[in-house]
């Protein structure tokens, strides 16, 4: 379960004040808002790559407000995948592994079984550069499946995607997580894609969040 | 109002031609400038040689030998030392953002913005003060005959004197580029890796720094040049000894003082095809190194 108490965070020109939210296991949640509201810093915050003012952010029990990102077991998906460009996508994917010092067969056997999950082992061979947007997103999915946490951040996974590769990874998210029984914070300003997806529906408004209508 | 959206269209066409002909123009009369130079310096060379090859002429004197390998040996391990010393300076001003940075920022810009001569001899004072002027025999257990070795004497107007006054300038200079280099590397790959399980050190090892290699090589490149040119602070702190501390730049200025315009030119013909070639080779690997 996630929980966010009282956490007030500024950034540049926004600020948000008394935050609460809570999230229980296994649930897909969308977080929506306008451009600019902050809901990628509060997606930061979470993941902890953004420093909070105040407040406490707790999963399953555990206070990890002051915790190091790399201790927080937290698949992160940002908008533009930000994949490693120094790498192959075989070597994306597998980074967790490779960090966590798994042996060379093993991960390259959990990166063969989640590309093809995806459907993207065709691509393992290739360089990042030369992958259009959905592949891009696609692999920063895999590589954050890799990691295997249970909660994962997407902020704005499909928003570079058109309207057929839009559909496709939509409907690989719904089965992926599913399958997973994993807490997902979505973040998007697409209402057909909340709506598709979402079990639990959040709205930023003027530096506070409201639980919405699903 | 076809007629008059087509004279529009004319008049900015000949606003964009007029537009690129004055940059071909300022960027054709800088490299006019320099080929000139070069030329200039060619044609003085091999005119009126009887028959000789001045360019040989004088690497076949052993002080130039000298000369040129010290300066090959120096510029090499400056340029390695001030990009071991940019990268960690270069990360921290690209990825931090204080008013300490921004101090840092611009105190790192002294050795760009002082005169060289200043540099040499801001150096030379440094080692006559304690603890650089000091006998190491105080510190160290040696015997009475190294009763007068310091670190001045085993630095000032030696060898070590010539990579330490190169690096102080070439440094600077590769900092400046290792900030820009990792400022064109987005920090959020870096934050995903941290998210995966690194460490800080880890998501640098293995996100940035490899995304930073064609930075590193053009930094390299800019600190060798650098050394190569550099000649004010050599003069002052490590002299210009024949079969000592000379170094091209120092054996320019040498053949000068000696009346030799002739080996002084050609040491610059020299000095400007070693350049050329570095500058090339080091665009070129850090071009490939980028597509890669």
């Amino acid at each position: 379960m996630i929980e966010i108490n009282n956490l007030n965070l500024s950034v540049d020109k926004f600020l948000f004040k008394n935050i609460n939210l809570t999230i229980p296991n296994g649930v897909y949640a969308i977080l929506m808002g306008k451009t600019g509201s902050g809901k990628t810093s509060l997606l930061e915050a979470i993941v902890g790559i953004r420093p909070i003012d105040e407040g406490s952010i707790v999963i399953d029990g555990v206070d990890v407000t002051n915790l190091d990102p790399s201790l927080r077991g937290m698949g992160y998906v940002p908008q533009e995948g930000s994949l490693f460009l120094s790498m192959s996508v075989e070597e994306n994917i597998g980074f967790a592994l490779y960090i966590k010092k798994e042996s060379k067969e093993k991960t390259r056997k959990k990166v063969i079984e989640i590309a093809r999950e995806i459907n993207i082992e065709h691509l393992l061979g290739e360089r990042v550069h030369n992958l259009s947007g959905g592949e891009r997103q696609r692999v920063a999915l895999a590589r954050a499946l890799c990691f295997e946490p249970s909660i994962f951040l997407l902020d704005e996974p499909l928003s570079a995607l058109d309207e057929e590769t839009h559909t496709d990874v939509c409907g690989l998210l719904k089965r992926l997580f599913e399958e997973r029984n994993c807490t997902v914070i979505h973040v998007t300003h697409n209402h057909s894609e909340a709506v598709k997806l979402g079990q639990l529906h959040f709205e930023i408004k003027a530096g506070s969040i409201v639980e919405s209508e699903s | 109002m076809a007629l008059k959206n087509d004279e529009k269209n004319k008049g900015i066409i000949k606003s964009n031609r007029f537009f690129y002909l004055s940059l071909a123009i300022i960027t054709l009369c800088y490299v006019c400038l320099i080929l000139m130079l070069i030329i200039a310096d060619g044609v003085y060379l091999f005119t009126d040689n009887n028959g000789g090859n001045p360019l040989f002429d004088i690497l076949k004197e052993p002080e130039i030998k000298n000369s040129v390998i010290l300066s090959m040996i120096s510029c090499s391990l400056t340029a390695f030392l001030a990009t071991g010393f940019a990268i960690p300076i270069g990360y921290i001003l690209s990825r931090f953002k204080s008013k300490w940075v921004t101090l840092l920022d611009s105190f790192l810009d002294i050795p760009l913005v002082l005169p060289p001569l200043v540099i040499g001899l801001s150096l030379l004072i440094l080692f006559q003060l304690w603890p650089l002027n000091a006998q190491l025999i105080d510190f160290l257990p040696l015997g009475d005959e190294w009763g007068s070795l310091s670190l001045k004497s085993l630095v000032v107007y030696q060898v070590p004197a010539v990579v330490l006054a190169q690096f102080t300038v070439a440094t600077a200079f590769a900092v400046r580029t290792l900030k820009l280099s990792f400022e064109q590397i987005p920090s959020r790959a870096e934050q995903v890796a941290l998210t995966l399980g690194c460490s800080r050190f880890q998501a640098f090892y293995h996100v940035v720094l490899p995304q930073a290699i064609p930075g590193i090589l053009t930094a390299w490149t800019l600190a060798w040049a650098r050394s190569l040119g550099e000649f004010g602070p050599l003069l002052v702190f490590a002299g210009a000894t024949r079969n000592k501390t000379e170094v091209l730049s120092t054996s320019v200025f040498l053949e000068l003082s000696i009346g030799n315009l002739k080996g002084a030119v050609a040491l610059s013909m020299i000095m400007i095809a070693t350049a050329i070639v570095v500058l090339v080779v080091a665009r070129l690997c850090g071009r490939s190194a980028y597509v890669h």
